[in-house]
């Protein structure tokens, strides 16, 4: 990125795909000029601008681990004419990436304490990467607890890490799927998450809970929580509201006077609490 | 640096957009065009128009324009070239700007030079000059003097020009730009006598607490029958926002040709429905009456909280321009009376 020109992209070489669930794609990125690669680093929560040259920008996180260097990975739905223009590109092809954009989950400052992650859906991503990184960080931290659910068992994404994970003997995965979406062989939890979490009851004790899926399953999570006694300074999510700049000047992704893009999208329970309902 | 006081002469405005010409500088005044005023680039004050009360748009193209390139780019095969832009911009003189547009560049700045730094604004501010010209006259839409302004106010001109009864102008400069300007043809500016400057201003009360406003603005959020009456007018067009010397939001989008193409910033507006859609269908801003209540709060209240600065010049245009005859002035002070 120039340092004279806050909007121009890194230029960076799509490595690899992984078609993840129906419509979902998983993208590696390499930096083509290494020296960028080098020079550039982020923390688990920020995002970044992508963008296929012609068609325009759209915003995710970076679904990778900062303690993986040397790429990062976004995974998308095709949904507007970006993401259908994204899910076009080929291995070798260039796309554009703007970032780290954004605040952080605050990981340095959870040593000794249990982790619970919470997802749904397409909004594993976020999680993912906090996830590798307190993973990759593993002996700082207390116990690992997951729960991620999707709609049906095909709309899981990240199946083989999901595997992965299972087999691991220092975390406990729970995976479930909306009544109606498992399969005869489907061997995890059926059921909507919230309910699923109340049936795994989670201590929370020492714990730091975050949470991170659609409005009406975040909205039907965040009482369960409470009733398990996580306090809202406790409780973090990410949220994602419209951006064009990432950089607090486009001015559309604020919630009141606080932009999405500068003051989160990381917030906890606590600063959400406060913030007007325009999200 | 302290305000030097001139005389400028009427006749010597001819001399001095020559000799301004001449140091390659180009020259941006409001012209006549229709029955709209723009400012356009020109070179002889014959040019310039003449009687008006305010300019149909402000000068803010010329810092912060409609549409600009942010960078090129082009495909060769499968690789992409990024071609940086030229921040070289020809050295500016806007002339005849009215003190509200001219106080709108500090609101422009404060967003773009916060946090990141934009340097295609800050490369174009650094090279304009802004000779402002005080108002003699306002109408029922004007409120500079409620929002901090005024019309003779100096902040963001480097040299001000107040007509006097003479013809001639009796011209403040303000700023080291403004001296330099002055420097280029110091022969035209005479030693300016005891001119009483407010004689020639036009006056206009304060209509409105700015402060109280402000400070009310955050308890109002959710007060919805407020914002519902105030927008019921509103059709989301956009136009206060295409009008607005102080408005800054924007889109960045992409135009395509075969083999490049270009990525540009855009003007946007905060009343059009999509400003806020979310891919997913989702919008936080859904009914026009959240985008009213927005555009309101983050002219007053967050401007205010995050930049100190306030997102409102009280140049009227919004009023003026808007096909359902809403009047900002009208609800801003409906706000600040309220509860009174």
């Amino acid at each position: 990125m120039s340092e004279l020109n806050i909007y121009k992209p890194y230029l960076m070489r799509i490595e690899k795909i992984i078609d993840e669930a129906p419509g979902i794609k998983t993208f590696r990125l390499l930096f083509v000029n290494e020296e960028e690669g080098k020079n550039f680093s982020f923390k688990a929560g920020q995002f970044g601008e992508y963008s296929v040259f012609g068609e325009g920008e759209c915003t995710f996180c970076i679904a990778s681990s900062p303690t993986r260097k040397g790429y990062i990975e976004c995974t998308f739905r095709q949904a507007g004419r970006v993401t259908t223009a994204l899910a076009n590109r080929e291995v070798g092809e260039i796309i554009g990436f703007r970032g780290p954009y954004g605040n952080i989950f605050p990981l340095e400052s959870w040593e000794k304490k249990s982790l619970l992650f919470i997802a749904g859906g397409i909004a594993l991503p976020p999680l993912r990467c906090v996830i590798w990184n307190a993973l990759d960080w593993r002996e700082r931290f207390k116990d690992i607890t997951i729960i991620y659910g999707a709609r049906t068992v095909a709309d899981l994404v990240y199946k083989y890490e999901l595997e992965e994970w299972s087999k691991r003997g220092d975390l406990k995965l729970i995976t479930t799927v909306d009544p109606g979406g498992e399969t005869p062989d489907w061997k995890g939890e059926i059921g909507f998450v919230p309910t699923v979490l109340e049936k795994a009851s989670p201590s929370s004790e020492n714990t730091i809970a975050l949470v991170c899926g659609p409005p009406i399953m975040i909205k039907l999570t965040l009482p369960v929580l409470a009733k398990l006694g996580f306090k809202p300074e406790d409780t973090f999510t990410t949220l994602e509201n419209r951006m064009k700049c990432g950089l607090g000047k486009c001015g559309r992704c604020n919630v009141g006077k606080f932009y999405v893009c500068k003051d989160g999208p990381v917030f906890t329970l606590a600063q959400l609490n406060t913030l007007p309902a325009e999200y | 640096m302290e305000i030097e006081r001139k005389l400028l002469k009427k006749g010597s405005l001819g001399k001095l957009f020559e000799k301004i010409t001449a140091s390659g500088r180009r020259i941006l005044a409001p012209v006549q065009d229709g029955e709209n005023i723009f400012f356009k680039e020109v070179c002889s004050p014959e040019e310039v128009a003449k009687d008006y009360i305010q300019t149909t748009l402000s000068a803010k193209s010329a810092v912060f324009p409609a549409c600009e390139k942010l960078f090129e780019y082009k495909f060769e095969g499968r690789e992409v070239k990024i071609e940086d832009r030229d921040l070289n911009f020809k050295p500016t003189v806007i002339f005849g700007l009215r003190p509200c547009d001219a106080r709108s560049f500090s609101a422009l700045n404060a967003v773009f030079s916060w946090d990141y730094q934009d340097e295609l604004f800050k490369k174009r501010l650094e090279r304009t000059a802004v000779i402002g010209l005080s108002c003699g006259k306002a109408d029922e839409y004007c409120f500079c003097t409620s929002v901090g302004g005024g019309p003779g106010d100096s902040q963001g001109s480097d040299i001000l020009l107040t007509q006097i009864g003479s013809g001639d102008y009796l011209a403040e400069v303000i700023t080291e730009k403004g001296k330099e300007l002055v420097a280029i043809s110091p022969e035209l500016f005479e030693p300016a006598g005891d001119q009483d400057k407010e004689k020639y201003l036009a006056k206009l009360p304060k209509q409105f607490e700015l402060k109280a406003l402000s400070e009310k603005l955050p308890g109002l959020f959710n007060n919805t029958e407020l914002w519902i009456e105030q927008s019921l007018r509103c059709l989301g067009c956009g136009a206060c926002a295409f009008v607005c010397p102080a408005c800054v939001c924007f889109d960045i989008q992409d135009e395509a040709k075969r083999d490049g193409g270009v990525r540009l910033r855009c003007w946007d507006s905060c009343g059009f429905s999509l400003f806020t859609l979310h891919t997913s269908g989702h919008n936080p801003r859904e009914v026009q009456n959240q985008r009213w209540r927005q555009r309101v709060m983050h002219k007053f209240s967050y401007f205010n909280d995050r930049l100190g600065v306030i997102g409102c010049v009280g140049c009227g245009r919004c009023s003026r321009i808007c096909p359902a005859d809403m009047n900002l002035l009208e609800h801003l002070k409906a706000i600040a009376e309220a509860g009174k």
